[in-house]
């Protein structure tokens, strides 16, 4: 007390973090209220990133629109292809070969590997472990050779088509996949020994970002944030698609739902993505090559030799290229586990070759508005770790 | 009782059609009770609609009534979805009650049609643009809004 007989006045600080921050995972800034380390309050500011996807999938046709949901979760560019290749298919109606499907499914848990090894790598690098990265890179480096190989690029393969696939697997691609496949679950023990039982990291993590299941279900969290809590729900095993109900693996829970406990689902979620892979290249090596598209004419573009010696395929191939897919008129849901979560795609289709609306139901953005929630009472320092555990992706979050 | 039995004797005057489309139900519903529809499909024990998938804004320009939302829910017990859908009686001043109060999630899915459909939410606690800038004018997400710019 001072000599007036009163408390000293404190007032809180704002402070501002971001768009420019290497812990922010891209551009997202956000507005801190500090009450000393403490944060009273914590507002998101997104948008940074918004290309308006969206408003610009109503302007093309189906096909144009798959690039666009590449640069969704850029990080997984072929699991948002899928969610929406899946969509315009359900309402188009027609089933896709199961060569294609199983290549699918491949690529999608490829993709995830890369995805979590992604955010192993980052998130241990913002709580100040370096050497994780380094090894995480490695292995995710592998994987964007993969994607190389099917579609001559890394961040953006561009290999899904609504209706089947592009082309068919490249040559020495089976091989090259099954040398990943093998040595992952030793490489897995790298990134174990580093963090699992690392006293920092656990100190870092545990008890921090912690949500029950009601409140889980609650701020609509999915994925392997939602798991970190104990809810057990995964779209490839509850509501299958592209036949993952062929497949065997385990979903990995957690208990606590802190960040420790998301991390632990995550790494296991690696390795149920090898065996799910595994999996794959065995079914895809017991189908016929070749058989990727669906022969629906209104949909896939016929083989070339019959365009030319056929009237009725010319017609088609013409049909496809120059006016585009023709959904009958409705309204379609689909929601696919993308590494991050429930990512769902909303498509209304006035029968037209362009989509009436596109809706994406992105997980990062669901994610972050708990981000004040989680923050309020913790250490400014905690707020780096929950954005981490959080594995966003600015351009998932704003669109 | 199936979620779609349960609204109609519930709310049979709220529930004005059901369309089943490729296995996916949807129930367009007015939008006078929207709360109290979501509130009861979130309780009932066997439904147990607790988890809310997103909120997407329509626009049916020239079409009137022009505005329109869809709510997406899923059950975690059944694992089963619904879709409700109910479409504003304004064209020119859209408003709905907000379900904020049901989910929390809903809070930055009705931001975001709030910035880009320009659906006002009745109730919101923080309605305030969330991807456009604060000083934004328009509701790109319109389909009047011009794709590239003003």
């Amino acid at each position: 007390m001072n000599q007036a007989g009163t408390m000293p006045r404190t007032e809180t600080m704002l402070l501002n973090v971001g768009p420019q921050h290497p812990s922010t995972h891209g551009v997202l800034r956000v507005l801190v209220e500090l009450d000393g380390e403490l944060i009273v309050r914590a507002d998101p500011d997104i948008g940074y990133l918004h290309r308006g996807i969206e408003k610009m999938c109503e302007y093309r046709t189906y096909h144009k629109c798959l690039p666009l949901m590449n640069r969704l979760d850029y990080l997984a560019g072929e699991v948002n292809n899928l969610g929406f290749c899946l969509a315009v298919e359900k309402l188009l109606g027609v089933e896709i070969p199961k060569r294609a499907q199983y290549i699918r499914v491949m690529l999608a848990e490829f993709t995830r590997i890369a995805s979590h090894l992604f955010w192993l790598g980052t998130h241990g690098h913002d709580l100040g472990a370096m050497t994780p990265l380094f090894y995480a890179f490695r292995e995710r480096e592998k994987v964007m050779d993969l994607c190389e190989m099917v579609a001559g690029a890394r961040m953006f393969p561009l290999y899904l088509r609504i209706g089947g696939l592009a082309a068919d697997l490249p040559e020495g691609f089976l091989p090259a996949a099954w040398e990943f496949v093998k040595t992952f679950p030793e490489r897995w023990h790298d990134y174990d020994n580093l963090l699992t039982k690392n006293e920092i990291w656990l100190a870092r993590t545990k008890d921090v970002g912690v949500m029950t299941r009601d409140e889980v279900l609650d701020w609509g969290w999915s994925g392997p944030m939602a798991r970190g809590s104990g809810v057990d729900w995964d779209l490839r095993r509850d509501n299958p698609y592209s036949s993952y109900e062929e497949f065997e693996f385990e979903v990995p829970l957690g208990v606590n739902g802190d960040t420790f406990h998301r991390y632990w689902v995550r790494m296991r979620e690696m390795l149920q993505s090898n065996r799910i892979i595994a999996q794959a290249l065995e079914k895809i090596e017991q189908t016929p090559p070749g058989d990727i598209k669906c022969a629906d004419p209104r949909v896939s573009l016929p083989p070339k030799e019959r365009v030319y010696t056929e009237i009725e395929a010319l017609i088609h191939h013409f049909l496809i290229i120059q006016e585009g897919i023709k959904p009958p008129q409705g309204e379609v849901y689909q929601a696919i586990e993308a590494p991050k979560g429930e990512m769902g795609f909303f498509v209304v289709s006035d029968g037209g070759p362009q989509p009436f609306r596109v809706k994406v139901r992105a997980p990062s953005f669901v994610v972050l508005a708990s981000l004040d929630k989680l923050s309020r009472g913790r250490l400014l320092a905690d707020m780096i770790a929950l954005i981490g555990t959080m594995d966003i992706v600015l351009a998932d979050v704003d669109r | 009782m199936s979620a779609v039995e349960l609204l109609q004797t519930k709310f049979p005057e709220e529930v004005v059609e059901v369309v089943e489309f490729r296995g996916d139900t949807t129930v367009v519903v007015k939008p006078g009770r929207i709360v109290e529809i979501c509130q009861t499909l979130r309780d009932d024990p066997d439904l147990s609609f607790r988890y809310l998938s997103m909120i997407a804004g329509l626009d049916h320009l020239p079409q009137s009534p022009r505005f329109g939302l869809v709510y997406n829910l899923y059950s975690h017990k059944n694992h089963d979805r619904i879709t409700l859908k109910t479409y504003l009686s304004s064209d020119t001043n859209p408003v709905i009650d907000s379900v904020t109060p049901v989910w929390n999630t809903a809070n930055w899915h009705e931001r975001e049609i709030f910035d880009l459909m320009g659906i006002r939410f009745h109730g919101h606690p923080d309605l305030r643009r969330i991807l456009m800038p604060a000083d934004w004018v328009g509701h790109p997400q319109r389909k009047d809004y011009p794709l590239r710019g003003k």
